[in-house]
This record gives C-alpha cells, sequence and structure tokens, in this order.
C-alpha cells in the first residue's frame, strides 16, 4: 500500500506550500523590519494603536481576515474592480490572495521579533558609528541590523512556519483549486471530507516534519549566549 | 456550592429525559429544515431537534468517523449508498422525500445562457460543488462530461466546500457562473438569477435515514417519516422542492 500510495502522491500543494510562504515571509521581512524599527525607535504620534493594528492577525479568527480581505479586494470592492477594470487583475481565486492572507498572518511575528531586538542594540555602538562619519542608514545597515539580526531570524522562521499553515483565510480569499491555489492545509482538508484518510495522513506526517524542522532551527537562534 | 448543587439537581434530570435528535442535513435542505423543525418539535413534547447541515459526503464522513448522529439527510443516492455499504444507515428505514433539480446560475445582469457559454473567454471561473464528497459537485461532473466540457473547463472551476458556498461565490460576483440547486437559486433571487435548468440527467432525490448507531431510534424513524407527511411536504415544496 506505501508504493501505492506513494505513485499518486501530489507534490504540487506542497510546492505551493513553500512558494506562498516563502514570498509571504519575504514581505512580512521587509515589513516588519521597517514597522519594528519605527515601533522600536521612533515617539511617532499614535503608534500604539498602529502596532495593535498590526498585531491583530494574531487573535483575530481566519475567518474575520478572510472577510476582510474580500471586502477590501473583492471584485465589487472598490480597489478589486478598479484592480479588474484597468489591470484585469484579482487576488481573488488567485494564488496572490493566499499570499496577502500568509503575510498578514505572519507579519505580527516579525514585527514584534525585530523591535524587540533592535530595542536591545546598544545605542552607544550606532552613536560610535555616527562619529566615524558613517550616514544613518549606513550605521542601520552595518551596525543596528547586524546586531539585531538574531532576533530577528528567529521571529522569521517562526513566520514562516505560521505562513505554511495558513488555512482559513487563504481558503476564503483564494479557494482550494487544485494546482492553482490548492495549499499542503487545503489538500489535507479536500482528503479528509472526501474520506481520503491515507493521502490526508501522508501530507499531514510530511508538513508536521518540515514544521518541526523549522521550529528547531528557529529554538537554536533563539538561544542567547549565556554571558 | 449548595446552589451549585441545586442548580445540578435540577438540571440533570431535565439531560436526562429530553429526547434530542441530531439530524445531518444535506446543505441545500437548511432554510425548509428550520422552518420543519419547531412544527416536529411542537408536536413531540420533550423533544428538541438539532441539525448539522454540511455536503452530504461531509456529513457521512462525521458519521463514519463516530459522531453521534441520529438521522442522515443525503442530497443524492450514491452518498446514501456508501452509507449503507458501509453499515452505517439503518438500510429498511431509507426513504426519499424531495426532489430538486440542477440548474446553472449567474449574476443578476449576466448573459450566460446555457453550459456551452462557459466555454467562452468572458467567463472566467466557474464555481463547483467538490464532486468527491458534495452531490451538487457530483451531478455537475456528470453534467458538464456528458456536454464533454469538464476536461476544458478545469481551469477555469473553483471548488466550494457545499451548494451553498457555490451560491455564495455567485452572488458575490467572484465567478461568473455556478451550478447549484434551483431551490438554492430561488433563495437569492434578488442576486442571481438562472440561466438554465440542466436536464438529461438522473434526476437529484433526497433520501432520509435512521443512523445505525442511533441512540434516538424510535424518534428518528417518526422524523425520517414525518418528512413524507402533509406538513413537512408543505414547507418543502413552498421551497421550490419537488416530489420525489
Amino acid at each position: 500500500m506505501p508504493t501505492d500510495l506513494w505513485s499518486q502522491f501530489d507534490a504540487a500543494p506542497l510546492a505551493l506550500t513553500l512558494r506562498v510562504a516563502i514570498v509571504a515571509t519575504v514581505l512580512a521581512l521587509l515589513l516588519g523590519i521597517a514597522l519594528g524599527w519605527v515601533f522600536a525607535r521612533t515617539r511617532l504620534p499614535g503608534r500604539n494603536l498602529l502596532e495593535a493594528i498590526c498585531m491583530l492577525p494574531l487573535v483575530l479568527p481566519p475567518t474575520v481576515l478572510g472577510y476582510g480581505i474580500l471586502l477590501l479586494m473583492g471584485r465589487r470592492s472598490a480597489l478589486g474592480g478598479w484592480l479588474r477594470e484597468h489591470f484585469d487583475y484579482t487576488v481573488i481565486f488567485h494564488w496572490h490572495g493566499a499570499v496577502i492572507a500568509s503575510t498578514l498572518v505572519a507579519l505580527p511575528l516579525v514585527l514584534k521579533g525585530a523591535s524587540s531586538a533592535f530595542a536591545q542594540v546598544d545605542r552607544n555602538l550606532e552613536a560610535a558609528s555616527r562619529t566615524l562619519r558613517q550616514s544613518r542608514w549606513s550605521s542601520f545597515v552595518r551596525v543596528t541590523l547586524p546586531l539585531a539580526w538574531p532576533g530577528i531570524l528567529a521571529s522569521t522562521l517562526l513566520a514562516f512556519a505560521r505562513a505554511m499553515g495558513e488555512f482559513g483565510a487563504s481558503l476564503m480569499v483564494a479557494g482550494s483549486i487544485p494546482g492553482q491555489t490548492q495549499t499542503a492545509s487545503m489538500a489535507i482538508y479536500d482528503a479528509v471530507q472526501a474520506g481520503r484518510d491515507d493521502l490526508a495522513l501522508m501530507l499531514a506526517l510530511v508538513v508536521s516534519a518540515v514544521s518541526v524542522a523549522i521550529l528547531v532551527l528557529s529554538n537554536r537562534y533563539l538561544q542567547r549566549p549565556t554571558p | 456550592m449548595k446552589r451549585l448543587l441545586l442548580t445540578l439537581s435540577t438540571v440533570v434530570p431535565l439531560l436526562a429525559s429530553a429526547q434530542q435528535l441530531t439530524v445531518s442535513a444535506a446543505a441545500s435542505l437548511t432554510d425548509a429544515f428550520k422552518e420543519i423543525g419547531p412544527r416536529f418539535e411542537a408536536g413531540r413534547p420533550g423533544a428538541t431537534l438539532r441539525f448539522n447541515f454540511a455536503a452530504s459526503g461531509v456529513l457521512l464522513q462525521q458519521i463514519a468517523q463516530g459522531a453521534p448522529v441520529d438521522v442522515f439527510v443525503s442530497a443524492d443516492q450514491d452518498t446514501m449508498n456508501r452509507g449503507v455499504n458501509q453499515k452505517l444507515i439503518a438500510a429498511d428505514t431509507r426513504r426519499d422525500f424531495a426532489g430538486n433539480a440542477l440548474v446553472l446560475i449567474a449574476p443578476a445582469g449576466s448573459h450566460i445562457k446555457t453550459v456551452r457559454d462557459l466555454a467562452t473567454p468572458e467567463v472566467k471561473h466557474v464555481a463547483v460543488g467538490k464532486p468527491a464528497s458534495v452531490p451538487v459537485g457530483h451531478y455537475t461532473l456528470q453534467a458538464l462530461e456528458k456536454a464533454q466540457l469538464w476536461t476544458p473547463l478545469q481551469p477555469k472551476l473553483v471548488f466550494a466546500d457545499n451548494v451553498r458556498q457555490v451560491l455564495d461565490y455567485v452572488a458575490r460576483g467572484e465567478v461568473e457562473a455556478g451550478f447549484v440547486y434551483r431551490t438554492d437559486a430561488e433563495i437569492a433571487k434578488d442576486k442571481v438569477r438562472i440561466a438554465m435548468t440542466v436536464g438529461g440527467l438522473p434526476p437529484v432525490t433526497y433520501p432520509a435515514a435512521v443512523v445505525a448507531d442511533s441512540r434516538q431510534a424510535a424518534l428518528a424513524r417518526d422524523f425520517v417519516g414525518y418528512l413524507s407527511g402533509a406538513e413537512a411536504q408543505a414547507i418543502l415544496a413552498r421551497y421550490g422542492f419537488g416530489k420525489p
């Protein structure tokens, strides 16, 4: 039976899951670093509220997130209608929809990790780099970012794992179209619904194995050297 | 503490004496059954109905995994047959009580008229039920295969978890067309229009049966019989269901 099962094993959902998770994590990383720095280092008015809004996807039910994306980007919405009319583009039933959902759920993790990592960087080192005639940008890239990097990387790995597991919002926005928008989590859901327990179990094992590997990696970076 | 015991002593006997019947029914029956439920309860003091609506295939899967269900109502014969073959259903209690028709729907204002129009480039997405677990999807597959459109339309198909999700996709205008039952199209008349009724298929009939493991077998039998009675039939007819 195992050989039989492997022969009908479809790698497309797993490949799509990785593609969605990688793109979403990169987007979340860029956004997370920028916002994390703003929240850790600036006194931007209303930043507490803004931070709370960015953290929302962590606690909101995925259905609320999915419904929100549908309301904002759906065909009948202003933005969705405009994109469709001018560019013939829509994220609904498109893998980009899954990327948006996954980015939103991954962002809070990167953001929290980045802002606490930035807060822990010794500001004297930045000041020293500034006295050596480095620009603000140059000190950020050559001093602040490298010092904060282990913390950011650990939270980014967690965010990647979270993006891989996104299900509810992606299902509402991108649907479960085999070969196009069906990620591993959706393929598992479909297999269970159709009574294909063997297929569901196999996919579940593969996803679990990948997730454990990522979490182990993430823990390694999170462990701080003891003084 | 005393109050807690007092509360428990009043609640526990109630739970023990109440006859609760769990009915797992096809999603397309949602509105009609919500109206039938209170009428059934009204004639049987102490009996309460609990409905669980989803795609028939999903419901059968839940029963197979041991969900405490008393009555199973499917939107097709195939799913009920699977239940009988797996010995999950008391076969002698099975009874057809309603009929329906497969229709092609489009958002209000659309110009789609027939199944052939789905192949045109203006149609980007067509919503269908998942054929493996959603009866309306299986009926759709049969219809499109007969029209030799199932394979060519593959890239456009969006698979839904149940018939009501297909209806929602069309009503929101996220897809250009979809396949549902006539009764589903009726309840969203303001948002969708029926482009055509799909003919030449085995008839859509709804069988109900008592689940083999039911602990309320007598009441479950009563409910299955009630569905064929005049009161329930009148409600079903009002929602557009036909005779089996």
